[in-house]
């Protein structure tokens, strides 16, 4: 056992763990930049982690199962837009308002559905997305150092996790090299000058709010039908909060954000490897202490290298037209 | 939808006048802890034993669930007051609640698993989890190929650290070398019930060598199992019979037979036998084993069942003694 293994394992839990926070952060990114704070990370990816359990459950089909978390996403995504953007009513009211109900009428249907006292569990070993081996995996395995990374760390991570690799340059292109991208910004920036030049900040917002409810599906259908077996009660654990301290982190830019999420997943990783284990010098370090050590992190690099995070200009107002 | 609320008004203002109606007889109540009814583990094993006096005298139970923590000294003197003979606690953590009520409800009868409440009107049963621990870790020595097993715990609390070190001798008994693994998933109540972290914890060990994992985590520990399933390695399940879970994958679990003592506690209390005071449950009473069943019978080999009977013939006769956890 070395430390090179070692740290190739690292890595790959720390994709594992990162692949629902990166994508919630980039979910968060469009809501934000398009101007309309999204506090319902949250509901919308534990709503869709019960849609993608539901659903597997039912037809044993994992991919109408991932369908339905994003249809799922998208509609609470809507909802929200029809309370703070038709409505104007206050963002962050709303996006709570979903997390409380999610996480309510979660468990509730479950049992009601389910009877298994507010839990999904899926056949085991069955209709979940499974871990891809790429082509050669297996053979380049005792090539030294390359071998290794390509048949832990690249091959061997499931669909979703490939998904949410590709999110990344394709969010980046959606903001800053299309159109839409721009108009994007620019509505979460100064809504009147998009207005003026004679176009829709609510339809701007809404289909920003539609790209939020797609991501966080994804999220969400993850978390139930990829990583564990089922539904449970809360299982996103505060992952939305974390992506959306992820995108302050990252000053409501894509990349920064990503890192924000990497960096977070790696601390997550690092303080399963941590417990118990002796320390050169240190020695045996107790276990409350490595657990507390991704908050302790967090709180370091907040306060000492982040700087000021600037956020968009028009988050959290609701635009009203002059009259 | 009106007619959907409607039915269940009426539902339950039946169930209400049942209850009532119970009252007069035998009403027993069962209140599961954090993981939930069916974690397929700790509480599960509970609920069997509950269902099982159900069915054997068609005596319905009261039951609830705790979702957190401030739910449970409601939940005890709810069921007090909807006039319960006898409340069964599964979990620790109904002690201090019940220091406090107990004495508010002399009439009841209190049952609390896993703790020890000192009382005119409650009984405790503790078990030895140490000595079925000791006996799957002696498993988990006999079927590990590189030398390395693990341990993943729940929360990290005695009880638990009880399986931790039971199961350390287990396998030092068997190799003295071998290399144990030990993770816990957390330091609050949410440490039972998330089981994509058991399942990166488990992922952990595996990778630093282990190809065998024991959980003691409840509902946690699915993804323990899960992780085991998917990487071809081996797991063992705790409190109820997990062997099925993954059919090939869980090399054998560490019962608890919470379900007996519900059930006995509820048989008891129906008739005359029921005693305050403190129970312990250990190998000698059946009240903790190791599960073999159709699912595990070709991993668990014959010659692994002739060393553990033989280990838990001498621990019976008191020849080996499983120390368990023992705090500084």
């Amino acid at each position: 056992m070395d430390y090179f293994d070692q740290s190739v394992f690292l890595a790959a839990s720390t994709i594992r763990l990162a692949t629902p926070l990166v994508l919630a952060a980039l979910a968060g990114l469009f809501a934000e930049r398009s101007g309309v704070v999204d506090i319902g990370l949250e509901g919308k990816m534990l709503a869709a982690a019960f849609a993608a359990a539901a659903l597997t459950a039912i037809s044993g089909s994992h991919l109408l199962g991932l369908a339905g978390a994003i249809v799922t996403s998208m509609m609470l995504a809507l909802v929200h837009g029809y309370a703070t953007i038709t409505h104007r009513g206050d963002q962050v009211v709303s996006g709570m308002a979903i997390n409380i109900t999610v996480a309510g009428l979660g468990p509730t249907l479950a049992e009601a559905w389910f009877g298994q006292a507010g839990r999904i569990s899926l056949p085991p070993g069955r209709g979940r997305f499974m871990p891809i081996e790429l082509p050669f995996a297996a053979g380049v395995r005792d090539i030294p150092i390359v071998g290794l990374v390509y048949t832990d760390i690249i091959s061997g991570q499931n669909l979703l996790t490939y998904i949410a690799v590709l999110t990344i340059p394709l969010a980046v292109w959606v903001l800053y090299c299309t159109r839409f991208g721009l108009r994007l910004r620019a509505v979460g920036e100064n809504p009147a000058a998009v207005d003026t030049a004679g176009i829709s900040v609510a339809s701007l917002r809404y289909r920003a709010l539609l790209m939020t409810g797609l991501l966080c599906g994804i999220a969400g259908a993850y978390l139930s039908i990829a990583q564990s077996e089922g539904f449970t009660r809360d299982m996103t654990a505060g992952k939305g909060y974390l992506a959306l301290a992820a995108l302050i982190f990252g000053k409501w830019r894509p990349v920064p954000a990503v890192l924000a999420c990497l960096l977070f997943a790696f601390t997550d990783a690092l303080q399963a490897r941590l417990q118990g284990v002796s320390l050169p010098g240190i020695g045996s370090v107790p276990t409350q202490l490595v657990q507390a050590l991704p908050y302790v992190l967090t709180i370091i690099l907040l306060a000492g290298f982040v700087g000021r995070a600037v956020a968009p200009r028009a988050v959290g107002k609701p635009y009203v037209k002059e009259r | 939808m009106l007619k959907s609320i409607g039915a269940a008004i009426v539902a339950m203002t039946l169930l209400s006048t049942a209850t009532v109606v119970r009252a007069a007889d035998f009403q027993p109540a069962l209140i599961f802890d954090m993981g939930g009814k069916f974690d397929a583990s700790f509480n599960e094993a509970a609920y069997h034993g509950a269902e099982k006096f159900k069915q054997d005298t068609g005596i319905s139970y009261l039951e609830f669930e705790i979702t957190n923590e401030s739910q449970r000294e409601q939940a005890l003197s709810r069921m007090a007051r909807r006039g319960a003979n006898i409340v069964v606690m599964a979990g620790f953590s109904f002690a201090t609640p019940l220091e406090t009520l107990a004495d508010q409800y002399p009439d009841t009868k209190f049952v609390i698993i896993d703790a020890v409440v000192d009382k005119p009107n409650v009984e405790s049963i503790v078990f030895k989890e140490q000595e079925g621990s000791f006996l799957v870790g002696m498993a988990a020595a006999l079927a590990s190929k590189t030398g390395t097993t693990g341990f993943v715990g729940g929360m990290d609390i005695p009880l638990i650290r009880n399986f931790q070190v039971g199961y350390e001798e287990g396998v030092h008994y068997v190799k003295p070398d071998d290399k144990v693994l030990v993770n816990y998933a957390g330091d609050t109540a949410a440490a039972w019930s998330d089981p994509a972290k058991g399942n990166e914890l488990a992922i952990s060990q595996f990778d630093r060598g282990a190809d065998v994992v024991y959980h003691a985590a409840g509902a946690t520990g699915r993804g323990v199992l899960q992780a085991a399933a998917d990487r071809g390695k081996l797991g063992i399940g705790v409190d109820s019979n997990q062997n099925g879970l993954y059919p090939g994958h869980v090399l054998t679990s560490m019962v608890k037979r919470v379900d007996v003592a519900v059930y006995e506690a509820f048989k008891e209390a129906q008739g005359d036998g029921w005693k305050p005071g403190t129970r312990v449950l250990g190998l000698r009473e059946d009240g903790v084993g190791y599960a073999v069943d159709d699912h595990n019978a070709s991993i668990l080999t014959t010659d692994m069942r002739q060393k553990l009977e033989a280990a838990k013939a001498e621990i019976i006769a008191g020849k080996i003694v499983v120390k368990g956890y023992q705090p500084n």
